[in-house]
């Protein structure tokens, strides 16, 4: 068992470590703050190859793998974490399903620029009435001649209103319940489509979350992404990898919040000594980096599994509610010992806590993931 | 045009500490990077590929196996290919070994119209690599570079003093140090991560595989002898108030700076 990553993950690391230095910690205060998308930090990941790690280079990406694309999205997370899921939503839910379930010309059409990072990728599956009971879908596509006409409204979209690509699904056939969802790439532009709320957020503010309308939507045919009642299926294995790009996201707040608190607890003094030197306060801080250390392995496995072609589902939803939850804690305990200063906002802990919380909750809650798990452990 | 860029693996002196008994850098897991003002020189030599047709840009290095990490995010920031100069004779080497052992790895590559350095290396300081690969190539050379133009044949530098500037033009073949003022370096891109660590990129030279005087190379041929290393102890000089009206206590400022020769 080899536990180091390759030559080219550890530069990976290093590029994003550096990249997140400059380019995204020092803008994350201001965006979470005014709820800014940060277009130029886009911009900035589609130049060095960031918008498409794990696809080939002929398809528009880096020629990665899933476990680099992975560490990308924890180290943009450990300073920002609203950067980091506009990159994992991009990456796994827009770019993945069209790699995987895309024709050659859908491909050449769609993931190339989504890989490329001129176009933005977004994936829209939920509705106010289809949350974790996703294949309640309200959402209606009738093939009409050559075009698909989609009626419904989608919530909680993420880089939804920024992107130019979103992976739709719809019910084509209500009468075969999940097996009547149907996929589709729909264009920003297309006849019918439109955005409608922004959500105010309490955390990952950063990030765009939006109500995607359809009226009489006007989608061609060649969009079917898959087949006709493939959409249930689609949505489910893609929520599968997308669920390692959100535990990421969750590793990456957990140990940008400890290296924070680790800094300060060296210099803090009270009692006349830095608040390291408190064995209490030690063990808290041993607790905190085990559970990382733990949820940095779940996470790692789910994406080498991935990558080596091995199941994932299990080992995705596992990382998935053990790396959040982790989140969770350890920033709560990281306000803890920032103490008063933790609350404010001139220390970046608060930010950090109020980040984690979604991460139990989008892309599956904790909940959801316990079914998965179950499911997989008792068939 | 081919353009040369020397460059060293350093120590990340940001995460680095000092033994305090020994004197010495405790380098157990400080990561190593390309050493800055070296990226800066690579930069700039990018920048002429990205403006210019048919420039190849080759970085070398001398160093242990594990410099091919620094050659390898050389070429995914956009260089073409990598040489490291790697063998246990040259271990030890001191600015003079280094600067032999470069230009002998320059040599051996040839052709090349610019050759381009660091200003120095964060792990020592020195900059005397550079000029001294001049010196043995017999080459003219423009330090502390903070602007640059090719014009024909001709390199323009704005050559960087502490309290202003030099515009030197030289003919090319040159040698030019990069100060951190040139330009901001790019990032590798992440495609050209993987791409660097496909096929061949990168060259290993050992000593007989370039034409080296072994008198001159390694500790043996390093005529800097290193007695000791320590960190100096805290400053024991006094400092001095002046009081009263403002503008008396200037002019003893003024007066005291100028018997110290610091204005």
């Amino acid at each position: 068992m080899d536990f180091n990553l390759s030559k080219e993950q550890l530069m990976v690391r290093s590029i994003m470590r550096e990249f997140t230095e400059n380019e995204v910690k020092p803008i994350a205060a201001e965006i979470d703050k005014t709820g800014r998308f940060p277009r130029e930090t886009v911009e900035k990941m589609a130049k060095y190859n960031m918008m498409g790690i794990p696809f080939p280079a002929e398809y528009g990406g880096a020629g990665g793998d899933d476990l680099a694309y992975i560490i990308a999205v924890e180290e943009l997370s450990k300073w920002c974490a609203s950067t980091g899921v506009i990159l994992s939503a991009h990456t796994s839910l827009a770019c993945w399903p069209i790699y995987k379930y895309g024709t050659e010309e859908q491909k050449q059409k769609y993931l190339v620029p989504l890989a490329k990072g001129e176009y933005l990728g977004a994936f829209a599956l939920t509705e106010p009435n289809a949350g974790t009971d996703a294949a309640s879908q309200q959402t209606t596509a009738v093939l009409d001649g050559d075009n698909y006409i989609l009626n419904g409204t989608k919530i909680f979209i993420t880089n939804g209103g920024q992107a130019d690509v979103y992976i739709v699904f719809a019910m084509t056939d209500k009468s075969k319940g999940s097996r009547g969802i149907s996929a589709f790439i729909v264009e920003k532009d297309y006849p019918g489509f439109s955005i409608g709320k922004i959500e105010e957020k309490m955390g990952i503010r950063a990030s765009s979350t939006a109500e995607l309308i359809f009226q009489n939507c006007i989608v061609p045919k060649e969009n079917l992404l898959g087949k006709e009642g493939e959409g249930f299926k689609i949505a489910m294995s893609t929520l599968d990898g997308g669920r390692i790009g959100i535990a990421a996201q969750a590793l990456g707040i957990a140990s940008g919040a400890l290296e924070e608190t680790i800094k300060y607890v060296k210099e803090r003094q009270q009692f006349g000594r830095p608040l390291a030197k408190f064995q209490g306060l030690q063990w808290m801080i041993a607790d905190m980096a085990t559970e990382i250390d733990a949820a940095r392995l779940l996470v790692y496995r789910a994406a080498f599994n991935k990558s080596n072609g091995l199941p994932y589902g299990k080992e995705a939803a596992m990382a998935k509610l053990f790396a959040s939850e982790c989140a969770m804690n350890v920033t709560t305990k990281c306000v803890q010992l920032f103490g008063g200063y933790g609350y404010t906002m001139d220390y970046p802990m608060e930010r950090m806590m109020r980040d984690a919380k979604i991460t139990e909750i989008y892309e599956g809650t904790s909940q959801v993931q316990q079914m998965v798990i179950a499911a997989a452990v008792l068939k | 045009m081919n353009i040369i860029v020397c460059i060293k693996q350093v120590p990340n002196t940001n995460e680095v500490r000092i033994d305090p008994v020994r004197g010495t850098l405790i380098r157990e897991g400080v990561p190593s990077i390309i050493n800055p003002d070296d990226r800066n020189a690579l930069e700039e030599a990018l920048r002429i590929k990205d403006t210019y047709e048919n420039v190849k840009v080759t970085v070398l290095s001398m160093g242990p196996p594990q410099a091919d990490a620094a050659l390898r995010e050389a070429i995914a920031m956009g260089a073409d290919e990598g040489i490291l100069l790697t063998d246990r004779a040259f271990a030890g080497s001191d600015t003079w070994a280094t600067s032999t052992a470069l230009a002998a790895g320059i040599r051996y590559i040839g052709d090349y119209s610019i050759i381009f350095c660091g200003r120095q290396a964060i792990d020592g300081d020195t900059a005397q690599v550079g000029p001294q690969i001049a010196e043995h190539l017999g080459l003219p050379q423009i330090t502390y570079v903070e602007e640059l133009k090719i014009e024909g044949d001709k390199v323009i530098a704005k050559r960087a003093l502490e309290d202003g500037y030099f515009v030197i033009e030289s003919k090319m073949p040159v040698l030019l140090t990069a100060i951190k003022e040139l330009n901001k370096p790019r990032y590798p891109s992440i495609k050209g991560v993987y791409d660097a660590y496909k096929g061949d990129k990168v060259k290993l030279l050992s000593a007989k595989d370039i034409d080296v005087d072994f008198d001159n190379i390694g500790l043996e041929g390093s005529p800097t002898q290193v007695n000791r290393s320590f960190t100096p102890s805290g400053r024991t000089g006094q400092g001095e108030i002046f009081q009263g009206d403002y503008k008396e206590c200037v002019n003893k400022l003024i007066v005291r700076l100028r018997e110290k020769h610091l204005v």
